[in-house]
């Protein structure tokens, strides 16, 4: 026995547990630590055979205490497991998962970003004498251990298009994609393609990637996990957190901490409890599917026993979606469900072939969009009466049978008779034309040239005036601002030298736009509805789904109860139909009064549903984004669900041809911009707004680098490629209709 | 014939610059600094995002509009008697005294002596080759200049021409420009000195460098 061996990995697993332990006094660390240095102050003196005997002891009052450290595990010592530098990384798994793997895309620091990590690998299956070789694409932040060029796993925007990528390319190819999530977040730059862009981009092409994807979660860090984590099934490893914000943020933002100033680590593990970041409470919340168990504190590299059983997690992760959507899987199906529950059993001794065809591919995603729609349900609350339930079932239903007879069935037999009809016209206009073109022309040169028609070719070809809105726009709404007695400065005062305005002519008259350089303030979402909408046209639906406190997050009931009775509002988003010069529309409104227009369960929820019901009446949909904060962090990862969710939604809206535009207000940052917003082809921001996806502190303290004060402005944004226009807010209304009518198409709003 | 002497005299006489605060617009003053002797800091910050020492505020129907210092130096002059008083626009508040650094001192004394050469549009500038050469090798005071000498390259979206110096003959002392960076029209390429003046220009130049105290 080699006994300083013994010693030197004793003294090794002491310091593993005293780094996951931190700072706190633990009486078995203490004892731990008391007992290795007993024992080598003693070795010396020992006989062999004595060593022998107390190293052994010694090993197993490690493996015993360790047993009881890992049952006193809090959910920030998690944390801490996840980020130490001996945790197992991607290239382990790689190394010890998969049979054989060639990395693609970069090989260490000689990569687009070497915090993502692309492999096409295999996995060898021998069924009784055959033997077959099964191609995935490997998908995973890597963090190396300590490596620092791999930024600990923080994906740069241009890393998560490289992954985009080579999603398609698995596509493409037909084999199954295996995503391992290990990023504590996505790196907040705005340098095109740009983080929120970017992830937005990712979630959007996964909910139609027509292979199967699986997710592993081990560090699930919001926007970066959400960049490849959209998966069929999603595994979580017993020991990983998956959370909307690192627990050192929440508790920033709960303690109000200033930039430079350090956060209690007290505060710390109560934001890490609170947030219910740990696989248990994933898999409860069913945001996941089941868990991966680890060796007590957490898997490291040596624990090969771990590897097998993610192999074998894996590949019946892989078989399980197959067998759910393939034809001939009837044993099959039910010989993989039994395996899971059993440990014993191998999973290899199925076989399942993982390529799709069509049929299956299509159920795939019909399975994956209906798997997402259901989660985080529960955590709304909806103060329907049973009656209401069913009058609005059957309204959705019966819109549904309307559409499919009016859209589905009727239209399409329509287009093909007036496309008949339009080509047997075009002939006999021309055999027309041809007859009466002498009569035509002495005609002309007796009447002089006619003079054109038409208002609505006036409207798409001369430029709208402020002025002409004015008088009406005053009666319609008054801004509380304007009701003040008092001069306002505008911020550009000292570059443009713009004099001080009286606020009720700002907020009043002026709309709250500095006349001399067009700086706009910011004004209350009533003001987008008296003066985009037509009168009276706005019909709120869905009013009494509310936000609620889903984790039992502490002071949240009193801040929500708060918020509503502030804003008179249920939640940050308002969905109501409404009509834009007789055009009807769906909108969703994110109102920055509500809990700084954060969105949680309850948000999402109404915002899918505004998205189905632009769906089924096929109207076109609008998302206003008077202002918002990003995912509300006291929902935990019930909130960051709603990223793939809403998207999901969005993206059955608009392949079933539906037209969405997204207008940002003031400040839209973070969660809602790196998806269901982000997603959009048609973005517009209001000037002086300020979009992206971490603001300027988050970003000092993320990269250590100051950002520009102009840096999330709409005019950058425009031109980093992010949004597509930038509109001044009078002419919001003349703008959204202008964008209907040439972006929707003469038909106006359905392709 | 320059008179350096006289010239460092006059800025040693007076290094500073008075900077006059006056009051932007109508309002009822409140002074933040009212002491005179404060030292006070201009704006700072890589964007100089952050302002300057708060110095006062006026109060217009509530708006409170904060007036800060815009350069480094000492309050010299606090008009006190206007404090909480109902101002016109353009009323002096206070006097600030910025004391001259050195680069200050010899950016004046170099754009005053020197004949400026300036650029006369927005391009990027380059010497021509040879000139270039020169100029790395033995520094740009071992190049002489002509009238109509055809001394820069002048690049602009891939279009490149030649431009020719117009000016007294002498050297040049000073290159204002950088390889690859645009130059606005009107900022100066080179500051030129005629030869006989070179001496007396690096003797003011070493003389401000080690007699020039900076304060503040």
């Amino acid at each position: 026995m080699d006994i300083d061996k013994t010693i030197f990995d004793l003294r090794e697993r002491l310091k593993y547990i005293q780094d996951i332990f931190g700072p706190k006094e633990n009486e078995n660390v203490l004892l731990l630590r008391a007992k290795l240095q007993e024992f080598e102050e003693q070795l010396p003196k020992l006989d062999p055979s004595e060593q022998i005997r107390q190293t052994s002891s010694l090993e197993d009052l490690f493996g015993f205490l360790e047993k009881k450290l890992e049952r006193q595990l809090t959910p920030m010592d998690r944390v801490r497991i996840v980020r130490h530098p001996q945790r197992i990384s991607l290239k382990d798994i790689l190394e010890h998962v998969y049979d054989n793997y060639t990395e693609i895309g970069g090989q260490d620091e000689y990569s687009v970003d070497p915090s993502m990590l692309i492999a096409r690998a295999y996995i060898t299956r021998r069924v009784g004498n055959k033997v077959f070789n099964q191609s995935v694409m490997v998908i995973g932040q890597e963090k190396g251990h300590g490596q620092e060029f791999r930024n600990g796993g923080s994906v740069k925007p241009w890393g998560n298009a490289k992954a985009l990528q080579y999603m398609k390319v698995a596509e493409t190819e037909n084999i199954p994609i295996h995503a391992y999530v290990n990023t504590p977040g996505a790196f907040p730059v705005e340098d095109y393609p740009g983080a929120a862009q970017q992830i937005a981009r990712n979630i959007y092409e996964m909910a139609g990637l027509r292979v199967p994807v699986i997710a592993i979660f081990s560090e699930g860090g919001s926007g970066g996990a959400e960049a490849i984590g959209l998966a069929d099934v999603r595994l979580m490893l017993s020991h990983g957190y998956y959370s909307v914000i690192s627990p050192e943020g929440a508790a920033a933002i709960e303690g109000r901490i200033r930039q430079g100033q350090r956060v209690p680590p007290d505060l710390v593990e109560k934001c890490a409890k609170q947030l219910k970041i740990t696989a248990e409470d994933n898999l409860a919340l069913g945001l996941v599917d089941r868990i991966i168990q680890e060796p007590v504190l957490g898997a490291r590299t040596e624990h090969f026993d771990f590897f097998r059983t993610l192999r074998q997690e894996v590949i019946n992760a892989t078989d399980e979606i197959v067998l759910r959507v393939r034809g001939m899987n009837y044993f099959r199906a039910k010989a993989v469900m039994r395996q899971k529950k059993s440990p014993g059993a191998n999973a290899e001794n199925i076989f399942v072939r993982w390529k799709l065809g069509g049929a299956a591919r299509e159920r795939l995603l019909w399975k994956r969009y209906q798997r997402f729609m259901t989660m985080s349900q529960h955590a709304v609350l909806d103060r329907r009466s049973l009656g209401r339930r069913v009058y609005d079932y059957g309204t959705d239903l019966g819109w549904s049978v309307y559409s499919f007879f009016k859209y589905d069935f009727w239209r399409k037999h329509q287009k093909k008779v007036t496309q008949v009809a339009e080509d047997v016209g075009a002939e006999f206009q021309v055999v027309l034309n041809k007859c009466f073109a002498p009569i035509k022309r002495i005609k002309g040169s007796l009447t002089g040239s006619e003079g054109d028609g038409g208002g609505d070719q006036c409207q798409l070809t001369q430029l709208s005036r402020w002025e002409e809105r004015e008088a009406e726009s005053k009666k319609e709404y008054l801004s509380p601002k304007a009701k003040q007695d008092l001069t306002i400065t505008c911020p550009n005062t000292p570059i443009h030298g713009c004099l001080d305005m009286w606020a009720p002519d700002l907020f009043g008259e002026w709309a709250g736009v500095c006349i001399h350089c067009g700086h706009h303030f910011s004004m209350e979402y009533e003001w987008y509805l008296h003066n985009v909408y037509d009168p009276d046209s706005i019909r709120e639906f869905n009013a009494q789904i509310e936000a609620k406190n889903p984790l039992g997050y502490e002071g949240l009931d009193l801040k929500l109860e708060e918020a509503k009775r502030k804003t008179g509002l249920k939640s940050s988003c308002m969905t109501f139909e409404a009509t834009i010069d007789g055009v009807n529309v769906v909108t969703a409104m994110l109102t920055a009064g509500f809990r700084g227009g954060s969105v949680g369960a309850a948000e999402g929820e109404k915002f899918i549903r505004a998205v189905d019901r632009a769906r089924k009446k096929h109207f076109p949909f609008i998302a206003y984004v008077h202002g918002t904060a990003g995912i509300r962090i006291q929902e935990g990862t019930l909130g960051v669900i709603q990223m793939p969710r809403c998207t999901m939604a969005v993206r059955r809206y608009l392949e079933d041809g539906g037209l969405y535009l997204v207008v940002y207000d003031t400040n839209s940052y973070a969660g809602p911009v790196a998806s269901f917003l982000g997603c959009s082809p048609y973005q517009f921001a209001i000037r002086s707004s300020r979009v992206g996806f971490a603001g300027p502190g988050v970003i000092q303290e993320t990269t250590g680098m100051p950002v520009e004060p102009h840096y999330h402005g709409a005019y950058q944004a425009l031109s980093r490629g992010h949004i597509q226009g930038v509109w001044d807010r009078r002419e919001m209304r003349k703008n959204v209709y202008q964008a209907l009518l040439t972006v929707g198409g003469r038909n106006l709003y359905y392709r | 014939m320059l008179n350096i002497t006289e010239l460092l005299d006059e800025i040693k006489a007076s290094p500073f610059e008075e900077v006059v605060i006056t009051a932007p617009h109508t309002g009822t003053v409140e002074f933040v600094v009212d002491a005179p002797g404060a030292n006070v800091v201009g704006p700072s910050g890589a964007w100089r995002e952050k302002p300057g020492t708060l110095l006062a505020r006026l109060d217009r129907e509530k708006n409170k509009k904060p007036i800060h210092a815009a350069l480094k130096g000492a309050v010299e002059h606090v008009h006190t008697e206007l404090a909480g008083r109902f101002v016109e626009a353009g009323t002096r508040l206070m006097t600030i005294r910025h004391f001259l650094s050195k680069e200050e001192v010899l950016d004046r004394l170099l754009r005053k002596t020197l004949h400026l050469f300036n650029a006369p549009e927005r391009a990027k500038y380059y010497f021509r080759p040879d000139i270039d050469i020169k100029v790395k090798s033995k520094g740009c005071q071992s190049v002489e200049v002509r009238p109509d000498m055809d001394l820069f390259i002048v690049s602009r979206m891939k279009r490149e021409s030649q431009l020719n110096y117009v000016g007294p003959e002498g050297i040049i002392y000073a290159v204002y420009f950088e390889a690859n960076q645009n130059v606005d029209a009107g900022a100066p390429l080179i500051g030129v000195c005629r030869k006989d003046e070179l001496s007396a220009i690096q003797d003011v130049v070493s003389r401000v460098q080690s007699e020039w105290e900076e304060q503040g």
